[in-house]
């Protein structure tokens, strides 16, 4: 039997579903453009969901990441953010905050310096944007507030107790608790059905009762992230009704709750904005000619073919799949294009794991044009409207710096920008664009 | 530390020493054993866990192969909870030399080692992964063998006989002597940098590769070593039923061994001037590759397969003319020097030999010790059963999650998932594994279990171990972040000549959460590093 074979015309099709695919998609809808979009689960579900542009350089802390993109200019001329005026990366990260907030997420808007923000093994790192339901760990570090820390019996990974242990230098006389989650008694539990049963009333109600009695003197209760997936902010909002206090989320180890609220806000919301998404799907081939491109999918049910005038290639590296390592070589996985790199493996990681320059492996992927375009071993773009964005972008070491969000989003920019000019349109309103018709997503209740 | 007093010393928690001080024990006779890291730090936790039917040395050394004939049957009666009685086969394909095979089973017959002529069809029917260039192949009654349960039970069982103890991270830095007699060992305890004096009737130096240098300390020079790394590389799949080894002179790649659910190929020999020097000891991805092409002549499907680790292991071998060149060369006998032409009369040196060999080197070592303690009871431990323990039975490939299983205790979660090493048998393992002690390291937990071992190779598994040891009370303050760090960089040197495909896409994962979420690449700006 044959198999079903649909075709796709497309101005612009973005090919990964990262944060730089999102931010991608997002921002060339608000150009106006038609859109595209494909890829299957990645890295997105493992974010801890904060938005860091520059949290470490020379591997230490910074508190200004504006001054020390600054200074990453003149260090690293070659870094992706040396193609970006700091304004642009303010510009991009202001439209996708903004739009994540329209969706109806809540992100901190980002400032002039990073903030302290909680992780779950009682360290901190510095972040410029913060989902609502964690900033109040950051404030409340910051002023030492008498809190409470709960962990989940069951629940792998989060330790209020190794929390407590490692913050007591900066945060002392932290309160811990061990509590059963309503209903997920005595076996193993994950944060994400965790999160799903907040979402309703009686799990609520049954969870204020166990925590209610630990509360004693606290102003502030830390938790694991698991106040709802879609509308944490409601969710939180009405425990802290309840109990009185202030609560905050610290990340969990992945996959985390944070980066599936991203990941299923955007496949709610991206339909309704006009984009063509296809969020299952790899391409798995890609065909260049001087008009365009074409793009090969394969499905469980049909084939899909996508031509378009441009693309943005956000893939992501290893884990994603944007870059596969074989035993002789790096190599891009879609269109094959040149990754420069030294001479055997022997090279790609330094002899000492945690060796502060990271490793040179982190830092091959695509080198690009000041258009965010693929260059080929000459210098030249492999094609006019093939542009490149997020973490398959050469010259930069996105996790040890702190950086991978800022890094994707405005990377997301400056190519969607490009290739926007290319094709003719113009910036238009940055604002959210809701498509005629689109129907409001759907959501889980909020009882 | 305070100081200690024992009959017998033993410097070095091999198999060798752990053999020493049962063989001891089950004399009547007690016995300090000592290790500057910890059980099997050196070539008995670094090395291809065969058990030799002795047919490895038939063509080159017909004594060594008799030798490991008769003490691979020994053990197989007394410890075999330790072993997999799997088999082996002798191979060779097309580009081999047929008139080496051809003189293969003769070799054998002279050391006594049964050996079974296979057609190619034959042989490919046992171990389907044959390839179809096969030319010659033989059975011989290879097993193999679990060098860490084995150290653990040795140690186990004199310390439950109440006669042995047991000290990690304790170094000898040297030795008193008074009229032709060392009366104490000077020690330090490594982890607390604290020293203490150890006085002593008897020392028996089972150091290894280190041998000469201990040796040396107490004024003897006649301990002359060739150091010879071995490199190995573990997939977390059973690629074979039994053991494959290649019917040609020994070389690269040319033996793979299961073990549970795992398979090592290996190995390659590069002599090494100094076994401390950390650079030169690490595997390379060079070795690696050398190991791997030679390996898939033999085994084709190897190069598709995906290895999680690569190691190297020091070979302790007494220097020779010959060995000089080559490692391989080098005699796979042992020698005990007595040291009694050096001046001192209650001093000996055990080296060289094989795991295979531990227990006859072990034999001949009490032998000695006791004669001189006026001890007259005989040697058991060719006949007395080597007996489990709790804390024991966590090393084997394979046995956690047949525990686990086997128990199916909901409450009971799953710390490693690679291994499926359960929260009780870490727990059990820091309550009562021999060298268990307050505020116990990754490191030695994971020596005495699954935990790091598997795909991931600690990288995730160290963090949530990491976590149940702050829940239980074992680490306090920052010390786990700490202890996270040590034992991820440790685990990552092996991993790092076999980082490509998925297994280079997996630390790129692990790296970010190290990082990310953990911070441990700032924890030395955070807090200062434990000194321990
Ligand atoms: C564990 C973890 C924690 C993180 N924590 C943070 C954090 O705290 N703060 C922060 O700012 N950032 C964090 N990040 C980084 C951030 O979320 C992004 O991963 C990073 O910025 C790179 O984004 P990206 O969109 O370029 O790539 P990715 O997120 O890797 O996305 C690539 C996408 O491309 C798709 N793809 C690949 N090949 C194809 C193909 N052939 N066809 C179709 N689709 C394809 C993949 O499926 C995937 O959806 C974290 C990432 C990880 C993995
Ligand atoms: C790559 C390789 C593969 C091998 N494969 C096999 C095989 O398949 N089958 C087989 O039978 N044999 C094999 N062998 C040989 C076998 O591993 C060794 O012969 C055996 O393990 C030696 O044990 P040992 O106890 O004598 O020495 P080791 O295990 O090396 O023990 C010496 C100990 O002394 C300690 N030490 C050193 N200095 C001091 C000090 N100053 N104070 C306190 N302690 C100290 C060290 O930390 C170490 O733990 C292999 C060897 C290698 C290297």
């Amino acid at each position: 039997m044959r198999r079903p074979h649909r075709r796709i015309e497309t101005q612009l099709t973005v090919v990964g579903t990262g944060i730089a695919g999102f931010a991608a998609a997002l921002f060339a809808r608000a150009r106006g453009l038609d859109v595209a979009q494909v890829g299957h689960s990645g890295a997105l579900a493992y974010t801890t969901g904060y938005l860091d542009l520059l949290g470490v350089a020379d591997g230490r802390k910074i508190a200004d990441p504006w001054a020390g993109l600054d200074a990453l200019r003149m260090t690293e001329p070659g870094h992706p953010f040396g193609r970006l005026a700091n304004a642009d990366i303010r510009a991009a990260l202001d439209a996708f905050i903004g739009e994540v907030n329209a969706m109806g997420l809540g992100y901190t808007p980002a400032g002039a310096a990073n903030l302290t923000a909680l992780l779950p093994y009682g360290v901190t790192k510095p972040t410029l944007s913060l989902p609502e339901t964690m900033w109040p760990g950051a404030a409340a570090l910051a002023e030492r507030a008498p809190a409470l820390i709960v962990d989940f019996a069951g629940l792998q990974g989060f330790s209020a107790a190794e929390f407590a242990a490692n913050m007591a230098a900066v945060w002392p006389g932290l309160a811990t608790a061990r509590l059963a989650f309503p209903g997920m008694e005595s076996l193993q539990v994950f944060p994400e059905p965790m999160a799903r049963a907040l979402e309703t009333r009686e799990t609520r109600a049954a969870f204020v009762a166990r925590l209610r009695p630990h509360l004693g003197a606290v102003t502030h209760v830390g938790l694991p992230a698991i106040l709802g997936v879609h509308r944490p902010d409601t969710v939180r909002a009405a425990l802290e009704a309840e109990l009185g206090v202030t609560l905050f989320e610290i990340p969990t180890i992945p996959p985390g709750v944070p980066g599936i609220r991203l990941r299923e806000l955007f496949e709610r919301h991206l339909p309704g904005r006009g984009v063509a998404l296809e969020p299952n799907l790899k391409a798995a081939e890609a065909r260049l000619d001087p008009s365009g491109i074409t793009l090969a999918l394969h499905g469980p049910m049909e084939d899909l073919d996508i031509r378009a005038e441009a693309v943005v290639l956000a893939t992501g590296r290893f884990l994603s799949g944007g870059l596969r390592a074989e035993r002789s070589g790096i190599r891009e996985t879609l269109f094959g294009l040149p990754v420069a790199q030294p001479d055997g493996r022997e090279a790609w990681f330094r002899p000492a794991y945690f060796d502060p320059r990271g490793h040179p492996v982190n830092r091959l992927g695509l080198t690009v044009d000041d258009r965010f375009r693929p260059l080929d071993a000459a210098g030249a773009p492999v094609h006019p409207r093939l542009h490149a964005a997020g973490a398959v972008l050469a010259g930069q070491d996105w996790a040890r710096s702190r950086s991978g969000a800022g890094l994707a989003i405005a990377s997301a920019w400056a190519a969607v920008n490009a290739a926007g000019a290319e094709l003719g349109s113009s910036p238009g309103d940055p604002g959210p664009t809701t498509a005629p018709g689109a129907a409001p997503a759907q959501e889980p209740g909020t009882a | 530390m305070s100081d200690h007093e024992t009959d017998v010393l033993i410097i070095g928690a091999g198999a060798t020493g752990a053999g020493v001080m049962r063989d001891l024990a089950l004399r009547g006779i007690a016995s300090l054993l000592i290790d500057r890291r910890d059980l099997n730090a050196g070539a008995s936790g670094g090395n291809h866990g065969l058990l030799h039917s002795g047919g490895r040395y038939a063509a080159t050394d017909t004594a060594t192969a008799a030798e490991c004939r008769i003490e691979g049957e020994i053990l197989k009666r007394v410890a075999p909870q330790c072993i997999d009685d799997c088999g082996g086969l002798f191979v060779a394909v097309e580009g081999d030399d047929p008139d080496f095979a051809a003189r293969f089973p003769a070799a054998c017959a002279a050391a006594g080692i049964a050996c079974e002529a296979l057609t190619p069809d034959e042989a490919r029917a046992r171990e389907p992964a044959l390839p179809q260039t096969l030319i010659a192949a033989y059975a011989v009654p290879d097993a193999t063998i679990d060098p860490f349960r084995l150290v653990l039970e040795n140690v186990a069982h004199a310390e439950a006989l109440g006669l042995g103890r047991y000290l990690p991270h304790t170094a000898v830095e040297g030795f008193e002597t008074d009229a032709g007699r060392i009366v104490a060992a000077q020690a330090r305890d490594l982890r607390t940098g604290a020293p203490f004096r150890i006085a002593v009737r008897e020392v028996v130096n089972a150091g290894g590769t280190w041998a000469g240098r201990i040796a040396a300390l107490a004024g003897c020079d006649e301990v002359r070593l060739l150091g010879s790394k071995g490199t190995l590389i573990i997939a977390n799949t059973r690629i074979a039923k039994g053991v494959i080894n290649r019917l040609r002179p020994p070389g690269d790649g040319d033996i793979l061994v299961p073990g549970g659910t795992v398979s090592i190929l290996g190995t390659s020999s590069v002599t090494l001037r100094d076994p401390d020097d950390a650079a030169a000891r690490a595997p390379t991805a060079a070795e690696v590759d050398r190991i791997l092409d030679e390996g898939s002549a033999m085994l084709p499907v190897l190069a598709e397969t995906r290895f999680v680790r690569a190691f190297s292991g020091v070979r302790p071998l007494l220097l020779s003319d010959a060995a000089e060149e080559d490692g391989r060369k080098a005699s796979r006998g042992f020698t005990l020097y007595d040291h009694e032409g050096q001046g001192l009369a209650n001093f000996c040196t055990i080296v060289g030999g094989k795991l295979t060999t531990f227990r006859l080197m072990a034999e001949k070592t009490a032998d000695l010790v006791a004669a001189r303690l006026g001890v007259v009871a005989p040697c058991r431990t060719a006949t007395e059963p080597l007996p489990s323990g709790p804390g024991l039975g966590w090393t084997a490939p394979g046995a956690s999650a047949r525990d686990w299983m086997a128990r199916a205790d909901a409450t009971d979660t799953i710390l490693c998932e690679c291994e499926m090493v359960a929260r009780s048998a870490v727990d059990e393992i820091v309550a009562r594994a021999p060298g268990h002690e307050d505020h116990m390291s990754l490191d030695a937990i994971a020596r005495r279990s699954r935990i790091g071992k598997g795909a991931c190779q600690g990288a995730f598994c160290s963090m949530r171990v990491t976590s149940h040891l702050y829940d239980a009370g074992v680490y306090e303050g920052a010390e786990g972040l700490g202890e996270m760090r040590r034992f991820i960089d440790g685990r990552y040197r092996g991993v790092r000549p076999v980082l490509w495909g998925a297994g280079l896409a997996q630390t790129e994962l692990a790296e970010i959460l190290h990082v990310g979420l953990a911070g441990l690449d700032l924890l030395n700006d955070d807090a200062p590093e434990d000194p321990r």
